[in-house]
């Protein structure tokens, strides 16, 4: 265990660095496509309404590992061999990145979808009464509300992210498993490895739901 | 106190369905300036209905509705522009509970560049004076009565210097001794000379304020004319049926 730690304990750290980045360029996106979809869901528009649904459907119902192959390997083979004359080449953070986003957007489109429909349609009607735009209403009075309910499960999307990245080892970005399965072929101590890498994503997650759980408490003060 | 020259909302053969459910069946009516129009019913009338298809927060199926000789059931009216005129205050009072209640009151004034910050602020005060709540300015919705919560409502909407308020069951959901406070500032705003409609179950505050009185039922006006008409010599069998289920 010990030497694991002296030896590897940089490389695990550097690893986890990676991780790190990896979920929060993906979390990064994932915000942005849930929040265009999330909105879609919602308008007074049959067409943004099927199309948010069906990308959320579509993504939910690919498990990641299947995503991130598709990705990785088979976007660059559909530009570069099937239509030809691309030469599409992704990094391994660039697929990762795309996948991510795209998993947990459609989580996050959900999200974002529920909480704008939990508050109540009567701030709308009253914000629409007085005059303001749809677009007015929605940025002053509902979202600002529906964010506010909304946090908790966001971080509890942005916890699963944060696990999800391991999926990404299979495409070979070295991210903490990928770069612990190395220290394990090198010095054949599984337990310990596996104990180490085990702990690190705990002591993260940890740290993170805690930070929300204030987080909620703080914002739940002038309810 | 009324200008029977001045049409403020002139409604033709309003009809307002949903799905196969006729709500509305054929509303026509005028309401001129500076006139209070209480408007009683049985629930499921289509009063609220009818009510909320005067500033478009419901499409009407057929028909029209001129406001100010706007018909805001053309498409090409644009109706957060006729909006701004009609204040309308609900059941549920709808107060922003994300923010507090000056900015409750500014919100709009100032979104819609009405006027400046300051004067929308000094305004809001000036309302809020008016429905005697000068001291809750930096309180939330939360913090507040139902009454108080009406109130605020009621001067969120004179915000705007809206010509005609629209309120629908304003006094429903809050406790009988708070139902005063709130009609006591309705009462104000009628001397003053606001065009109001109101939907309301209060008959004693109908008879006192409105200048008519419309009995719906089905989705039809039954009966309208004075309170006195209305409410104490009814002639229509169901106007009689309904003021003797509720007096």
């Amino acid at each position: 265990m010990i030497k694991i730690i002296t030896v590897y304990g940089t490389l695990l750290l550097v690893a986890l660095g990676r991780t790190l980045l990896l979920a929060l360029l993906g979390l990064f996106f994932a915000c942005i496509i849930g929040m265009i979809f999330g909105i879609m869901g919602v308008l007074k528009n049959r067409p943004c309404n099927i199309i948010s649904q069906i990308f959320v459907d579509v993504i939910r119902g690919v498990p990641m590992i299947v995503l991130a192959f598709f990705v990785y390997f088979g976007i660059p083979y559909f530009f570069n061999t099937i239509i030809g004359g691309f030469s599409i080449n992704l990094t391994a953070l660039q697929a990762g990145t795309i996948c991510l986003a795209l998993n947990c957007g459609a989580y996050m489109a959900e999200i974002v979808r529920a909480g704008i429909q939990s508050v109540d349609k009567g701030q709308m009607e009253a914000a629409r009464s007085l005059g303001l735009t749809y677009g007015m209403a929605m940025r002053k009075v509902v979202l600002p509300q529906a964010i506010r309910t909304m946090i908790p499960t966001f971080i509890n999307q942005f916890i699963i992210t944060l696990k999800d990245t391991s999926i990404l080892s299979v495409i070979g970005f070295p991210e903490l498993v990928n770069t612990a399965k190395n220290v394990q072929a090198n010095t054949f101590m599984s337990f310990q490895t596996w104990a180490i890498v085990g702990i690190m994503y705990l002591i993260v997650i940890t740290i993170l739901s805690r930070s929300a759980k204030v987080l909620e408490r703080r914002l739940s003060v002038d309810r | 106190m009324i200008d029977k020259d001045v049409i403020k909302i002139k409604v033709d053969n309003l009809k307002k369905s949903y799905g196969t459910l006729d709500v509305l069946k054929d509303i026509s009516t005028e309401i001129h300036k500076g006139e209070v129009v209480c408007v009683i019913g049985p629930s499921g009338s289509g009063k609220s209905t009818f009510l909320r298809c005067l500033n478009k927060l419901e499409k009407v199926t057929s028909g029209k509705v001129v406001i100010d000789g706007t018909d805001i059931t053309l498409k090409q009216t644009n109706i957060n522009h006729v909006r701004e005129n009609i204040g309308m205050v609900f059941q549920h009072f709808n107060l922003f509970n994300n923010l507090n209640i000056l900015d409750n009151l500014t919100l709009a004034p100032v979104q819609l560049k009405k006027c400046s910050k300051e004067e929308a602020v000094s305004r809001a005060r000036e309302m809020l004076e008016k429905v005697g709540l000068a001291d809750k300015e930096s309180s939330f919705p939360s913090q507040l009565s139902g009454g108080q919560k009406q109130r605020v409502a009621i001067a969120r909407a004179l915000c705007m210097q809206p010509d005609i308020m629209l309120f629908d069951e304003p006094t429903s959901a809050l406790d009988p001794e708070m139902v005063g406070e709130v009609l006591q500032v309705m009462k104000n705003l009628a001397a003053d000379g606001m065009t109001m409609v109101i939907v309301t179950h209060e008959m004693g505050f109908a008879r006192e304020v409105a200048d008519r009185v419309i009995f719906m039922d089905g989705g039809y006006i039954v009966e309208e004319g004075t309170p006195q008409e209305v409410l104490l010599s009814p002639k229509e069998e169901r106007t009689i049926d309904f003021l003797n289920k509720v007096l």
